[in-house]
């Protein structure tokens, strides 16, 4: 292999004759470091181009999202004016995170915001007849963790609920992402942590406080390149709410978000803010969007829409859309382009929040041609949903 | 992408083959759909390479350096032995507040001390003499200087206006990023039009007509104003062609054109 002293040439470290005089060695150096496995942190999970993922809390959204959310950026989340469906979202977002042990930061417009952690879901406790849900195409009995869970779930009825609930806890650490039960709430003792900052956005005059919280909270998690020591997460909601005395402050609420996007990027944690932007003005929405990294907005579905029903299949266990507009891509320039941009969020089994693409209900053959293409992102072919 | 090859962008703004955009200002205008800062990424590996020797000021308000490297490296390009040997200077104005938001006074102090940081770092650049390829200056991206000066649109041109006579007197080349979908409700046109009108060059990159696609990422508009000098006339130039992104580079293509 000849030796082309050209920038950016060359595998790492083959050729030594590459390297420049300089005392820096070149950008290419020998992955000895990366060789040593990076030290295991509940809930993160390693990606490409130096990426750091925790789960939102959805699996089937880190799925769709290529890994989860990503550390160092800045989940946004437009709120629908008509259903509170964001809070699904913040809530399984925050219930990982307690799971997980990350440090918290919670800031809402209500008085109270520590009451909200008392609605939190827990996580799906598996019983013998459970199977964890798994990615699909994947053959379980193939898998020798799974294997090792099967054991473990058979030895379940020997046990009492308690003991089995400690196993269980462990067993939910290990995994990346859970399931959420939103009809249990998440045990009390996970809610009193020294790690969960609760802080009301109501009574405050502008965005300091919240910004000061933000940064003490961050300045614990730095980000060096390579290891991660630990993992936060911020949960904003509902952050240009017309009740918070700042409301008014455009200018502010932009210049806020501006700097916690600066400071989450170099730390290892992830914020996520749902934001009902139609009270904002148009040209300062579009600022939003622009400074989020990851965009995601939440859409009621009316309850008896006909129109609908008859358009997409499954209509009835629909309570809401779920649009992803953009995804975070730091370190690159090629955006993510994903098969579908529009999902539906159903309640499995009436406790677990699921997405599921859009499916073309098939059309009556007496109304005209048949298209019944399973599986399209409904925005661009059907004309009642609008987004 | 190879250096030899016809490169429609290049074409577009009316560089390659020994011309560079000395002189001019280039506005590049995304929106939330298509990000354009790929257009920065391509010009900075123009100014960069071995063969422009050209300087490239870095105002970076949206991005960490850390980002610029790792995009930069695989597209082939180091920037921190460019940000060493001094062909880069890079300005982190990621956490850049003007202090006394209300005062409009303390924001003109702001504005004039981050003109002089530039100046100072152009005239630091001519006297060494390495003014061989021309010093670029590029700001990512200009709505974040709004921001930063909470809307303050007098201070923004004043200092927009200050930075294009650097490129008069030093013949600097000045690139802006805006985001277009901000300027396009009525109560906020202000920034944009005047961009609009102070730029030799626009590029605006948009979605498709036809929505997502996997092998087109975007279309790109490139708007340019021939330049006047010796002349006697001045030709615009309206082209319009799709790209698509890859990590190391951008393939640009006239629509329906793609080679699968």
């Amino acid at each position: 292999m000849a030796a082309v002293p050209r920038e950016g040439a060359g595998a790492g470290g083959v050729g030594a004759g590459v390297r420049s005089a300089t005392a820096r060695a070149s950008s290419f150096s020998r992955a000895t470091a990366a060789a040593s496995p990076k030290p295991a942190i509940p809930g993160v999970k390693h990606g490409l181009n130096g990426a750091a993922f925790v789960s939102s809390g959805i699996p089937d959204l880190d799925r769709i999202l290529g890994g989860g959310f990503q550390l160092g950026t800045v989940v946004m989340v437009m709120e629908d004016a008509e259903a509170p469906h964001h809070l699904l979202l913040l809530r399984n977002f925050m219930a990982q995170g307690l799971v997980h042990r990350h440090p918290l930061l919670f800031a809402s417009p209500s008085k109270e915001p520590r009451a909200f952690l008392g609605t939190l879901p827990s996580p799906v406790s598996g019983s013998k007849d459970e199977r964890p849900r798994m990615a699909p195409g994947l053959d379980p009995d193939a898998q020798d963790h799974d294997k090792g869970l099967r054991i473990a779930w058979q030895y379940k009825k020997y046990f009492g609920e308690q003991q089995s609930s400690g196993l269980h806890n462990r067993d939910c650490r290990q995994e990346f992402s859970n399931d959420f039960d939103l009809r249990k709430p998440l045990e009390r003792q996970l809610l009193n942590g020294q790690h969960i900052d609760c802080i009301s956005l109501l009574d405050s005059p502008n965005l300091e406080i919240l910004q000061d919280h933000c940064s003490a909270f961050l300045s614990k998690l730095p980000r060096n390149d390579g290891t991660i020591g630990c993992a936060g997460r911020l949960a904003i909601q509902s952050l240009c709410a017309p009740q918070c005395g700042y409301f008014e402050m455009d200018w502010d609420m932009a210049s806020f978000i501006r700097s916690l996007r600066a400071m989450v990027r170099s730390s290892n944690a992830v914020a996520m803010v749902t934001c009902p932007t139609s009270v904002l003005p148009p040209s300062f929405c579009k600022r939003w969007q622009h400074l989020a990294d990851t965009l995601l907005s939440v859409r009621a579905i009316p309850d008896e829409d006909k129109d609908m029903a008859k358009l997409l299949t499954g209509y009835q266990d629909m309570i809401g859309l779920l649009h992803v507009h953009k995804v975070a891509q730091l370190n690159s320039q090629v955006p993510v382009i994903l098969d579908a941009t529009t999902f539906s969020l159903k309640l499995q089994k009436r406790r677990t929040l699921v997405l599921e693409r859009l499916n073309q209900a098939p059309v009556d053959g007496s109304t005209g041609s048949p298209y019944g293409v399973p599986g399209s992102s409904g925005s661009s072919k059907c004309s009642s949903i609008d987004f | 992408m190879s250096s030899n090859a016809s490169n429609l962008l290049e074409e577009a703004l009316g560089i390659g083959g020994g011309r560079t955009i000395g002189g001019r200002v280039v506005l590049v205008e995304d929106c939330v759909e298509t990000s354009g800062a790929f257009v920065l990424h391509h010009l900075m590996k123009r100014v960069l390479s071995l063969e422009s020797r050209g300087t490239l000021l870095l105002l970076a308000l949206a991005h960490p350096f850390s980002h610029y490297d790792r995009i930069l490296r695989k597209m082939g390009c180091n920037l921190s032995s460019q940000r060493e040997s001094n062909r880069l200077h890079f300005l982190d104005m990621l956490r850049l507040e003007f202090p006394g938001q209300i005062d409009g006074e303390t924001k003109e102090v702001g504005f004039q001390e981050l003109f002089s940081k530039l100046q100072t770092a152009i005239e630091v650049i001519s006297e060494r003499g390495n003014n061989n390829g021309g010093i670029t200056i590029m700001i990512d991206d200009i709505s974040m200087l709004e921001i930063a000066a909470h809307g303050c649109l007098d201070q923004i041109l004043d200092f927009l206006h200050y930075c294009i006579t650097l490129t008069s007197e030093y013949g600097c080349a000045l690139v802006i990023l805006s985001h277009g979908d901000i300027y396009s409700s009525d109560e906020a046109t202000g920034l944009l039009s005047s961009l609009e009108y102070l730029a030799d060059i626009v590029v605006k990159t948009e979605p498709l007509a036809t929505g997502l696609a996997a092998d087109v990422h975007g279309q790109l508009t490139v708007l340019n104003r021939g330049s006047s000098q010796g002349q006697g006339y001045s030709m615009n130039k309206f082209r319009n062609f799709h790209f698509k992104l890859k990590e190391n580079g951008a393939e640009y293509f006239y629509p329906g054109s793609i080679k699968t």
